[in-house]
């Protein structure tokens, strides 16, 4: 291997620090992903994949993404919450991996509330 | 596919003795089951400093932190937190009063009353991985020295820090750098001192298995500051896990060009190389060591000459411990202004402590200078276990002190440890309650300073040796009130005249009991008996009678044949037989043996 560079030692540590976000979820938005046996049955687990693969796509770096068990409004999995710092929390009902995708696009990047899948805003 | 959690595993030397790698290896398996093996990423680290709960892991990005891991845990663990997002609460921390889980790792006691400097990364990095080192701030601050500063400019931060000597004796860094640089000779050394060998202390082993590239930067640093192209670790054969991962990181540094000729593209080289020792605890005392790695028998010299002007292989050497040099890269970064914000004001910083003993939470801290011993024990360690009472804290290892109950409002800085009578030393805390007897735990670090002597000098050599007799007379019901002033005696002459530090401070034990807990001596000499029932030749075990159900469990554990039943069938200890092993004591499920 050649020998580090200033300026390589600063991309590597750009790099890497990306990767190490995930360990500091303070001061990020939160995504969770309610998979409760119910959700796991509508879908959860797709939607949660789609979730990863498109922050992914974004290289979005201030998201975190967790999962949460089942809040007993069964009929409406998946179910998803998202809140951006500072912002409400607030619950889409029927997520599928399409609408995940719009959802971040639109609510986490753009902060503009996805209205007509959100079922309640705390 | 990007990774959805990462899995902080401990991979410290207590955790894998608790079993971490069969636990590493079922929930490796339990995630490709689930199918959700690339979804995860797995992060061996090193030491989280909770020893006592190991093995433990914490799972991001919730930071959720499991504790006392079997492999059977890993199902539940996958298909409750990972797949379906629940928390497994019965492998939470339990608050131990409350009995309330604690779900995160920030909101345990433990972790959020420590300021962690040297300790940084510990716990937190894959320490194989020089690339998590390069994402935490690592190196950078060698690039600093290198591209912006002087050597004489970092020696002024280093001694506007406050940082001293962290290996026991606290003596300014930035100064001995500074005679190190001021010492006429071309060739220089720098040495880092791993030698660590107080019973109860591993702070040192920690931060090199969990952040070893802390110490390389530290010591490329030192090298850079006092004009050194070379280094050494001097490092005890009982760390395998250090040497293995010290030496990966080594390996690492030099394929990333880091050691070696013109690093960064500068005109500064440097390498170093690990020198293994065979685990002589006078190897630790610096003359010694520099005797040591020069392949000669490990004993102290006189001094002056001191290694800053005549070091290994008669060159300047600046010997610094694991964890002053791993302190050296924050400081370069954050400024000293920023070091010394913390501790007091001639003690600055933070100190690493291991915690052993009797305490709740034993385990590896760090915490800012001048903190209470009494934070420290109970608001960190979580106090004593079983409800029994604090009696004192053993600091500084066999060279230190113990100190009693009144003295637990002390700050923990190098000037007030010492006028206690004890020494800051390398950091190990030990700690006891009323069944620890305090002449057997200073005849216990006497038997070790005894053992590790190196004979070189007649005080360490004889003198301790004496003393140890007459502590052991004391421990059987012999010694008389004459012996304790002989034994105070020799304490003195042996701290004044021994040649190093292992005989000045092998008689620290005694003398601080002597001082503290007169009481307790005095009752094995004049009443011979043992207050803390531990002395085996003053204590006997009885079976009470009128308790005793006759069920024979002691007469079938009792290993020398001790026991027999009487007429009526009760049990009965014969004294003439009895070694006192305390079986009989332990496995009478009526309590109807007592210890008198």
């Amino acid at each position: 291997m050649k020998k580090l560079t200033l300026e390589d030692l600063k991309k590597i540590k750009e790099k890497t620090q990306a990767e190490l976000e995930m360990r500091s979820p303070e001061g990020k938005d939160k995504i969770v992903v309610h998979m409760g046996t119910c959700g796991i049955a509508a879908g959860a687990r797709e939607t949660l994949l789609a979730i990863l693969d498109e922050i992914e796509k974004r290289g979005l770096k201030n998201v975190v993404v967790t999962q949460a068990g089942c809040i007993g409004l069964c009929e409406y999995e998946p179910l998803i919450s998202v809140q951006k710092v500072g912002g409400p929390k607030v619950l889409y009902k029927y997520v599928t991996p399409e609408k995940a995708r719009k959802i971040i696009a639109q609510h986490v990047v753009n902060g503009q509330v996805v209205s007509e899948d959100v079922l309640s805003t705390e | 596919m990007p990774e959805r959690a990462h899995i902080l595993l401990c991979a410290g030397a207590a955790c894998i003795s608790a079993g971490e790698e069969s636990f590493k290896s079922a929930l490796e398996r339990e995630l490709k089951e689930a199918g959700i093996y690339d979804e995860v990423k797995i992060i061996e680290t090193g030491c989280f400093g909770t020893c006592d709960l190991g093995p433990v892991m914490a799972i991001y990005p919730e930071g959720t932190f499991y504790v006392k891991l079997k492999p059977q845990d890993a199902k539940e663990i996958v298909n409750e937190h990972l797949l379906k997002g629940r928390i497994v609460e019965r492998l939470l921390v339990k608050e131990p009063e409350q009995k309330q889980a604690l779900p995160t790792i920030n909101d345990l006691p433990f972790f959020k009353n420590q300021v962690r400097i040297a300790l940084r990364n510990v716990g937190f990095i894959d320490p194989l991985n020089i690339e998590e080192y390069i994402a935490r701030d690592g190196y950078s601050a060698l690039a600093k020295v290198l591209t912006q500063m002087s050597p004489e400019d970092v020696i002024s931060e280093v001694k506007k820090s406050g940082l001293r000597g962290r290996g026991g004796a606290g003596f300014p860094t930035g100064l001995k750098w500074e005679l190190g640089r001021k010492a006429s000779g071309t060739e220089k050394y720098v040495v880092c001192n791993a030698d660590e060998g107080d019973p109860g202390a591993f702070m040192d082993r920690s931060i090199m298995e969990g952040d070893p590239h802390s110490v390389i930067e530290g010591m490329l640093i030192g090298g850079y500051a006092i004009g050194a192209k070379k280094g050494f670790v001097y490092i005890r054969a009982e760390y395998p896990l250090a040497i293995k991962r010290l030496t990966s990181a080594l390996e690492q540094a030099r394929n990333y060009g880091l050691l070696g000729d013109n690093i960064l593209g500068t005109d500064f080289s440097f390498d170093i190389e690990i020198r293994i020792g065979a685990g002589a605890f006078v190897c630790g005392e610096e003359t010694a060591l520099i005797a040591s790695i020069e392949g000669k028998r490990g004993m102290p010299r006189p001094r002056p000459p001191f290694p800053v002007n005549s070091g290994l292989w008669g060159k300047p050497t600046v010997i610094n411990n694991v964890e002053t040099w791993a302190n050296i890269p924050p400081i370069i970064i954050n400024g000293a202004d920023w070091f010394a914000s913390y501790g007091t004001e001639k003690s600055k910083g933070t100190k690493v402590f291991a915690l052993a003993g009797k305490i709740n939470m034993t385990g590896l801290i760090e915490v800012p200078m001048g903190i209470t011993l009494r934070e420290v024990v109970y608001n960190i360690g979580g106090g004593i276990p079983n409800g029994k009472k604090f009696k004192a804290v053993q600091i500084g290892g066999p060279a230190g002190g113990c100190i009693p109950a009144e003295y637990l409002d002390t700050p923990i800085d190098y000037e007030s440890i010492t006028a206690l009578g004890a020494i800051m030393g390398s950091g190990g805390l030990i700690v006891m309650d009323e069944d620890n007897c305090m002449v057997d735990v200073a005849k216990f670090f006497l038997s070790f300073t005894q053992d590790e002597s190196c004979g070189k000098c007649v005080p360490c050599r004889v003198g301790t040796k004496r003393m140890l007799e007459i502590l052991d007379k004391i421990t059987k019901g012999e010694g008389t009130e004459e012996d304790l002033v002989e034994l105070e005696q020799l304490a003195y002459t042996v701290r004044n005249t021994s040649l190093c530090g292992l005989g000045k401070g092998a008689p620290n034990p005694v003398l601080t009991t002597l001082k503290y807990f007169r009481d307790e001596y005095l009752a094995h000499i004049r009443d011979k008996k043992c207050p803390a029932k531990v002395c085996t030749a003053l204590i006997h075990y009885e079976v009470i009678r009128e308790e005793c159900r006759k069920c024979s469990i002691c007469f079938r554990n009792c290993p020398v044949g001790a026991i027999y039943k009487d007429e009526d069938g009760t049990y009965v200890i014969d004294q003439s037989k009895c070694t006192k092993c305390g079986i009989c004591f332990q496995v009478c499920p009526f309590k109807a043996i007592k210890k008198e």
